[in-house]
């Protein structure tokens, strides 16, 4: 048994694209291994910006050897059919032996595969994982690129060490050889590091500052920021996508804590993590109160002379950004939302839809017109208001330099101007639920300008027929519904779907789209219960009903249901039910209409009686019970009919030779059916 | 009794405190590289990047090594000389490598040591950033590097120019020369950069031309001139590419590109035009690159064999 070592080096891999390729090293490999007949079991595959790796334990030295036979046609078969065989199994006429099957005279391939050696293996693997490499964006370099078809990597590629057993695993991949040189931190190491093995490798490089495993640098680096930010009495805002990206910008991670100037604090606390985060990777840290400190914390790749001066360096480059976003946060507010909001008018929000501008005049009278009809219970003057300036921040400096600020900024500003809290409340929150998870408006003003855009959205995008096709959404459609019914359920909001669509439909707009938004919006509420473990043919079933149900009701209903069919009556008188219906099926049966309870002109069986008697008392009392909402009682009525339906199944005989009694018995199935089918369509449920 | 006039003894270069010194560090240590040492190109434009030595020397087979200082204009970064590091008119240092040498990264980290950044005192990195010209049907892979935590340079691979595949792949340099100096100098402002070591400021160069020019730029530039210019200077690059002069078509579509820049800076285009006009450039600059490559192809496969243009 061996271990065997590989690393290929680059010039620095982004950050983003090295757990990605960390999986896709480790595929290749083993999709190399399996092929060859030597899988390999125990892997471990490290990433810096510099080099992939890999050290798979416990491999053979040789693959053994295989001794495989096919059977073949007759001796007597026709040439045609036995060259046929001999060159699907690679073998020569004169290789074949004949073998007596069944008294006949059969040919047969024998097939000797001898082991490989495993080092021969690997080296043929190598270049071939290289070749077929998935990066997300890959490109070609140097002397060799005067050709399109040389060697793409996502950088230069500068070096490859590739050790079985200590040995090296000879290959060439485009005029790069193999070999048990590699090199350590760019600064802190000079010169070659010969690598004995797969055990000595990661120690090697730990001398010449390199931390091979990524785990261990996000270790350090959310250590090391953690300690830096309670030395200095303060806590870390924790950010573990920054750990990742800091540990895949290091070989040798060194968190550095480092003061700004006070003054910056003015500006909102989002608009600092957000610079701090993204432009430059720092961490940030909250006071003991949960407050924004002015601190950062960054991560230098040195362990530097003076780290003081690396501090310095990056304090002021933060200065830098901070100055700009305190410039945009001030000349932000010279003019009001309402000013701003004017630039709505040269910004496309969809060529056949529209300005911005013109979306923002639609969602203002939806919420307005939400709030009138008592859909949601807002104010709609401050409905109006607050959808008039929801956009208004797109405009703004701050917001195009920074976009993930969209609403907070609006919010922040319409604060500032004075206005009242409901309308700077629903500009900041009115793009949530932006996703599953995410927070859902409660506050009723917020809830009707988020109703209201994506209503406008969703409906709008169906009109001019630009619906989600498969994985394509360009416009977050998906989203929008989502968002739209986590609004609808969480709110409670009592409305049919047909209704709100309705209300958002463009004027001008197709008047085709209503039963396509609400099939997308039905789609997407089974898509999202599925989560809650409601089952997409109970909502069918409730569904198919076709009243002019809310979403709300539909939900309940569902629920009740599903939970009903989980109890063993419920079980049973589907059961019964399915049972009726294929009766009835079979039977070709039309019941004749106004089916009434009335009794039988002949003398009843027991247990006919029985589930008349059960039917004229469940059934007006499920059909109450739904039409007021109280779905548990009224499955409780239908499950009431359980004993009777199955004891009648059990002792009555419903195609008798009595055309009367036949023909009462299967009016009688059919006034089953019906009662209860009122609660659901128990013919849309699986199982 | 006569004396020879003798020139006074040349003075040791210090790029840590003077801004045309570092300039001169570069030009020494690229020459030392084997670049032509290239001045800039006499046309007004972006980036150094629209220089001929990089565009146009980017297609083809042929090595090229060349370094330049490039100024570049961005008419809506003026700030009347109020902001300091914002700039109407600003300098590149640009290095173009072709093929790019497989120590192109060792080759750009000393010239830092060579103007003064020790990369044991400061923490230099390499972050993802990839470039892409639509104007000029051009793209590429590379990094900002940082300086403890600042950009200094645009490093780039190019992969396409003018919508041709690069053959071989160039290595671009583009360090930012004014921030790179405030840096080494330790200054905060840029108009407080010492220009030479005889007490000439960056401020005492440029801040008056940084004053008028924003005025201009933003304020004065007579829009209808400006308008009939674009027009004349997309009319000329059409008649250059008819008459087989793509270098002389290309100089008009960077002549176009700057002209729209003005009027961007004047406010008078609008959103849906700026799109088009966007387009008008690109398709300029795009059949100028395409024309070059054209012309010099069959020179460059004959004496390349194994390359071809496409």
């Amino acid at each position: 048994m061996a271990d065997f070592l590989l690393e290929l080096r680059c010039e620095e891999i982004p950050a983003r694209m090295q757990k990605g390729a960390r999986a896709e090293l480790e595929k290749l490999l083993r999709r190399e291994m399996d092929a060859a007949g030597a899988p390999i079991k125990d892997m471990a595959v490290w990433s810096t910006p510099r080099r992939l790796a890999l050290i798979a334990r416990d491999l053979p030295l040789a693959t053994e050897a295989v001794r495989e036979e096919a059977k073949g046609p007759p001796a007597s078969a026709p040439d045609q059919a036995v060259d046929g065989f001999c060159r699907k199994n690679g073998v020569t006429r004169d290789q074949l032996e004949v073998r007596e099957i069944k008294g006949r005279e059969t040919y047969f391939a024998v097939i000797e595969k001898p082991g490989q050696a495993v080092a021969d293996l690997l080296a043929a693997a190598i270049p071939a994982i290289v070749r077929d490499f998935s990066w997300p964006k890959s490109m070609r370099w140097g002397a060799a690129s005067i050709s399109s078809e040389s060697t793409k990597w996502v950088r230069p590629l500068s070096g490859i060490v590739a050790l079985l057993d200590g040995e090296v695993v000879p290959c060439v991949t485009d005029g790069l050889a193999s070999g048990r040189v590699t090199k350590g931190h760019r600064f802190h190491s000079t010169g070659e590091i010969m690598i004995d093995g797969a055990d000595d490798y990661a120690a090697k490089l730990r001398d010449a500052f390199v931390i091979v495993d990524h785990e261990e640098r996000a270790g350090i680096v959310r250590d090391g920021a953690r300690k830096a930010a309670s030395d200095a009495g303060l806590v870390l805002v924790e950010d573990e996508g920054l750990v990742a990206e800091n540990a895949g910008l290091t070989e040798w991670p060194v968190p550095l804590l480092g003061r700004f100037e006070d003054d910056f604090l003015d500006v909102p606390p989002e608009t600092i993590q957000l610079t701090a985060r993204v432009n430059q990777k720092y961490f940030v840290c909250e006071d003991s109160e949960g407050k924004l400190a002015n601190a950062f914390i960054c991560t230098a790749n040195i362990a530097a002379a003076d780290p003081a001066v690396v501090v310095d360096g990056n304090r002021k480059v933060l200065a830098a950004r901070l100055a700009d976003a305190r410039f945009f946060w001030e000349l932000d507010q010279k003019k009001k939302l309402e000013q701003h909001a004017k630039g709505l008018e040269r910004i496309t929000f969809h060529e056949k839809l529209g300005t911005v501008a013109d979306k923002v005049d639609r969602v203002a009278k939806l919420a307005r017109w939400l709030c009138e009809e008592g859909v949601v219970k807002g104010d709609p003057d401050l409905a109006e208001q607050a959808a008039r300036l929801c956009k208004a921040d797109l405009v703004t400096e701050m917001v195009g330099e920074f976009p993930e600020l969209q609403g907070l900024m609006g919010g922040y500003y319409a604060a500032k101007e004075g206005l009242p809290t409901e309308v700077s409340d629903a500009i900041r929150d009115h793009y949530k639920p932006v996703g599953q998870g995410d927070d859902v408006p409660t506050a009723p003003v917020t809830v009707a300008v988020s109703l209201a855009d994506k209503l406008d959205t969703l409906v709008g995008f169906f009109q001019i027929d630009e619906k989600p096709t498969g994985s394509k959404d360009p416009f977050a459609l998906r989203r929008a519904a989502l968002g739209i019914l986590a609004l609808i359920l969480d709110n409670e909001i009592r409305a049919s779907m047909r209704t709100l669509i309705t209300a958002a439909a463009h004027e001008g707009g197709s008047a085709d789209a209503g039963r396509p938004v609400a099939t997308f919006l039905i789609e997407r509420l089974k898509v999202q219960q599925r989560d809650a473990g409601i089952r997409h043919d109970m909502l069918d079933a409730v569904f198919a009903l076709e009243t002019d149900g809310d979403t709300v009701g539909v939900v309940l209903q569902t629920k009740a249901l599903q939970d009903f069919l989980e109890t063993e009556n419920g079980t049973n008188l589907l059961a019964g039910y399915k049972r009726a219906s294929n009766i009835l099926k079979k039977e070709k049966w039309e019941a004749p209409e106004n089916l009434s309870g009335k009794d039988v002109s002949y003398t009843a069986q027991k247990a006919e009686q029985a589930l008349i008697d059960a039917l004229a008392d469940a059934a007006p009392k499920a059909a109450a019970a739904v039409s007021e909402e109280r779905f548990e009682d009224a499955m409780a009525a239908l499950a009431t009919l359980r004993g009777p339906i199955d004891a009648f199944f059990e002792d009555v005989t419903v195609n008798d030779d009595a055309e009367e009694k036949r023909e009462a018995r299967l009016n009688l199935l059919a006034r089953f059916t019906g009662a209860v089918g009122n609660v659901a369509n128990f013919s849309r449920i699986e199982g | 009794m006569d004396t020879e006039p003798q020139s006074p003894p040349l003075p040791e270069r210090d790029p840590t405190r003077s801004f045309q010194d570092m300039i001169l560090t570069l030009h020494d240590f690229w020459a030392a590289n084997g670049c032509v040492i290239l001045q800039p190109y006499d046309m007004r434009m972006g980036a150094g990047t629209f220089h001929t030595a990089t565009t146009l020397r980017a297609l083809g087979p042929e090595p090229w090594n060349a370094a330049f200082v490039q100024p570049c204009r961005r008419p809506t970064d003026g700030r009347y000389g109020e902001n300091p590091n914002r700039l109407q008119h600003y300098y590149q240092y640009q290095v173009i490598l072709k093929p790019s040498p497989s120590d192109i990264q060792e080759l750009y980290l000393k010239s830092l040591a060579a103007i003064g950044v020790d990369p044991l005192k400061h923490d230099i990195r390499f972050v993802e950033d990839d470039w892409e010209s639509p104007t000029l049907g051009a793209w590429g892979l590379g990094w900002e590097v940082w300086c403890d935590g600042m950009e200094v340079t645009q490093f780039t691979y190019f992969q396409q120019m003018g919508g041709f595949d690069c053959k071989p792949v160039a290595g671009e340099l583009t360090y930012g020369l004014e921030r790179l100096a405030m840096y080494i100098q330790g200054v905060d402002s840029v108009y407080d950069l010492a220009f030479n070591q005889h007490g000439v400021s960056y401020g005492d160069v440029f801040l008056e031309n940084e004053k008028q020019m924003s005025k201009w730029n933003f304020e004065v530039a007579d829009t209808d001139a400006l308008f009939d210019l674009f027009t004349k200077a997309e009319a000329e690059c059409q008649n250059a590419l008819a008459h087989d002069v793509p270098i002389a078509a290309y100089e008009q579509a960077v002549e176009a590109s700057h002209i729209f820049n003005l009027l961007q800076a004047r406010g008078v285009i609008s959103v849906q035009e700026r799109a088009s006009y966007m387009g008008r450039v690109r398709d300029l600059a795009r059949g100028s690159c395409e024309k070059y490559a054209e012309i010099k192809a069959p020179e460059w496969a004959e004496k390349y064999p194994e390359w071809s243009l496409v």
